[in-house]
């Protein structure tokens, strides 16, 4: 038996030899969204979250589907810079702005330092959360770099993160690995760290 | 998840426009809380109006010495704005001590004083609430009952209001700023979220054509020693099980300004002013927090899972006001 993806996307996939109820049909809106530098013009349904767009209908499989509640991070992409859960949002609410997903960070032949970093600390084990923690790690560097605080900064009004292993560990606790691997993910973030500011 | 009609409004009259035409409308701020509704058919909006492009974001200076948050700024930005973190620690804190990161670059303000409860029946469609489904009866009374209220409960209602940045606005004396087809007009933050009563269907006193344009932070110099203490049962993103915004000011040991919240315990940021007016013009002591804590407590009611909350409430609060009183000698 086959689904369509908008019925998987509906959840009214056909249950103990039921057929589906019939759907009214809601309608279809012009979608642009701009991701890794590339732009896409889709036929989207207001309710498709950023997630499923990514996957279901541009084919970025690199941002993965957990939870699909924003518990557990493995959906985690850049807008505009910032890291956000995918699964939370819909994607008609993201035009004109900038996405960035694992696919636009580096390719096999041409690691991003922290997709380079993941592997020389076995920063995981499955690796199905890796493109969250990945994605995610990056913004977080970033925030230190503009001395955003997190709740384990004792200073708040110093503008300046002193990222003790204590900070990694708060500022990626919206990233679950069910594996365990925590121990490498921070080691693969400490050291891009280092190598950023030995820059 | 149902589907809905997505209206992207370009200016404030335009959203509230949409919503006054529509009374099962609904705005969306960063999504977070309502799209996880949708997707459980607990919300069930036929239109989603998406404010995003509201020119509400700036976090600003007022005249007064105070600040105003936009609506639709971020919690992230509101958080580490550099004006918030100095004048407005317990505030940074507490947002920061909510959800993760990637929830706070999508949650806004406004909305996370919006954002409703986590009570687990109130999610569960097939279980009866009276918060979801008026006069069905209320599950979490009999039930599985250890994240939910023990001050301000009614029969009807024990849930909580998740927000932990609500709590730090009760203790700052916060007030809402709201727009209607009407005008503009304020509402203080206490006044903002409601008690279960009657009527737990209705979080807020907000109505359905009304629109949060800011959050207003009235000067308070003595704000800058303050604290937000969240226990929970894993130290990162995760609700409060108990928590206590306190703001304190000590001068020849004695308490000249004191502001305490709690968190955690009631289906609204809980402002403890039973335990202020103990407070206020005392020396500050071990035996008086203690004493402070226990009065504002005296009310409570523990079900058969949170009984424990009540001992946790005025620990925290004796703890929260001792480490403040302790930055003050340091």
């Amino acid at each position: 038996m086959s689904f369509s993806i908008e019925q998987i996307l509906r959840g009214d996939l056909p249950r103990g030899g039921q057929s589906p109820p019939a759907a009214a049909d809601p309608g279809l809106l012009p979608v642009s969204l701009r991701i890794n530098g590339h732009d896409y013009h889709l036929q989207l349904e207001s309710r498709v979250s950023l997630l499923d767009a990514l996957r279901e209908f541009i084919g970025l499989t690199g941002t993965k589907k957990g939870c699909n509640q924003g518990a557990c991070g493995a959906c985690t992409v850049l807008v505009d810079g910032e890291r956000v859960n995918s699964c939370l949002t819909f994607a008609v609410m993201h035009e004109g702005q900038e996405i960035t997903t694992i696919e636009g960070l580096g390719q096999p032949d041409n690691l991003h330092p922290l997709q380079a970093a993941f592997i020389e600390h076995d920063g995981f084990q499955c690796g199905y959360c890796t493109p969250g923690q990945i994605c995610s790690a990056l913004a977080m560097l970033k925030e230190v770099a503009q001395g955003d605080a997190s709740l384990a900064t004792s200073d708040l009004t110093k503008a300046e993160v002193d990222l003790t292993d204590e900070e990694i560990r708060e500022r990626m606790s919206g990233n679950i690995c069910r594996c365990g691997a925590y121990l490498g993910i921070v080691d693969s973030i400490r050291d891009v760290y280092e190598q950023q500011k030995g820059q | 998840m149902r589907a809905f009609t997505y209206t992207r409004a370009a200016d404030t009259s335009a959203a509230l426009g949409a919503a006054i035409q529509n009374p099962e409308a609904k705005f969306i701020g960063g999504g977070t809380n309502l799209v996880d509704l949708m997707r459980e058919e607990v919300e069930r909006p036929n239109e989603v109006i998406d404010i995003n492009r509201l020119p509400l974001s700036q976090i600003e200076e007022l005249p007064d010495g105070g600040l105003r948050l936009g609506a639709l700024a971020r919690n992230s930005h509101t958080a580490n704005h550099l004006l918030v973190r100095q004048r407005y620690p317990v505030l940074t804190q507490a947002i920061l001590s909510a959800a993760s990161p990637q929830l706070r670059n999508l949650a806004t303000n406004a909305g996370n004083l919006l954002q409703r409860t986590r009570c687990y029946y109130f999610y569960d469609i097939t279980a009866p609430c009276n918060k979801r489904q008026p006069g069905s009866g209320c599950a979490a009374i009999g039930g599985f009952n250890r994240i939910h209220a023990i001050l301000g409960t009614s029969e009807q209602c024990i849930a909580t209001h998740p927000s932990d940045m609500a709590v730090a606005l009760a203790a700052l004396d916060a007030t809402v700023q709201v727009q209607s087809a009407n005008g503009q007009h304020s509402i203080p933050i206490e006044a903002f979220h409601r008690l279960p009563g009657d009527t737990p269907e209705q979080d807020t006193n907000l109505g359905h054509d009304e629109l949060i344009t800011a959050i207003d932070l009235p000067a308070t110099p003595f704000a800058t020693s303050s604290l937000y203490l969240k226990v929970r049962d894993r130290p990162s993103f995760a609700f409060a099980l108990v928590s206590v915004a306190a703001v304190l000011k000590v001068a020849d040991s004695q308490i000249k300004n004191v502001r305490l919240a709690l968190g955690g315990v009631a289906h609204k940021p809980w402002r403890a002013h039973a335990a202020e007016e103990i407070l206020t013009g005392a020396q500050p002591t071990a035996e008086i927090f203690r004493r402070a804590a226990e009065a504002e407590l005296q009310a409570a009611i523990g079900y058969e899972h949170n009984a424990f909350k009540i001992e946790l409430a005025k620990r925290t609060i004796v703890r929260a006001l001792t480490t403040l009183t302790e930055r003050h000698l340091a």
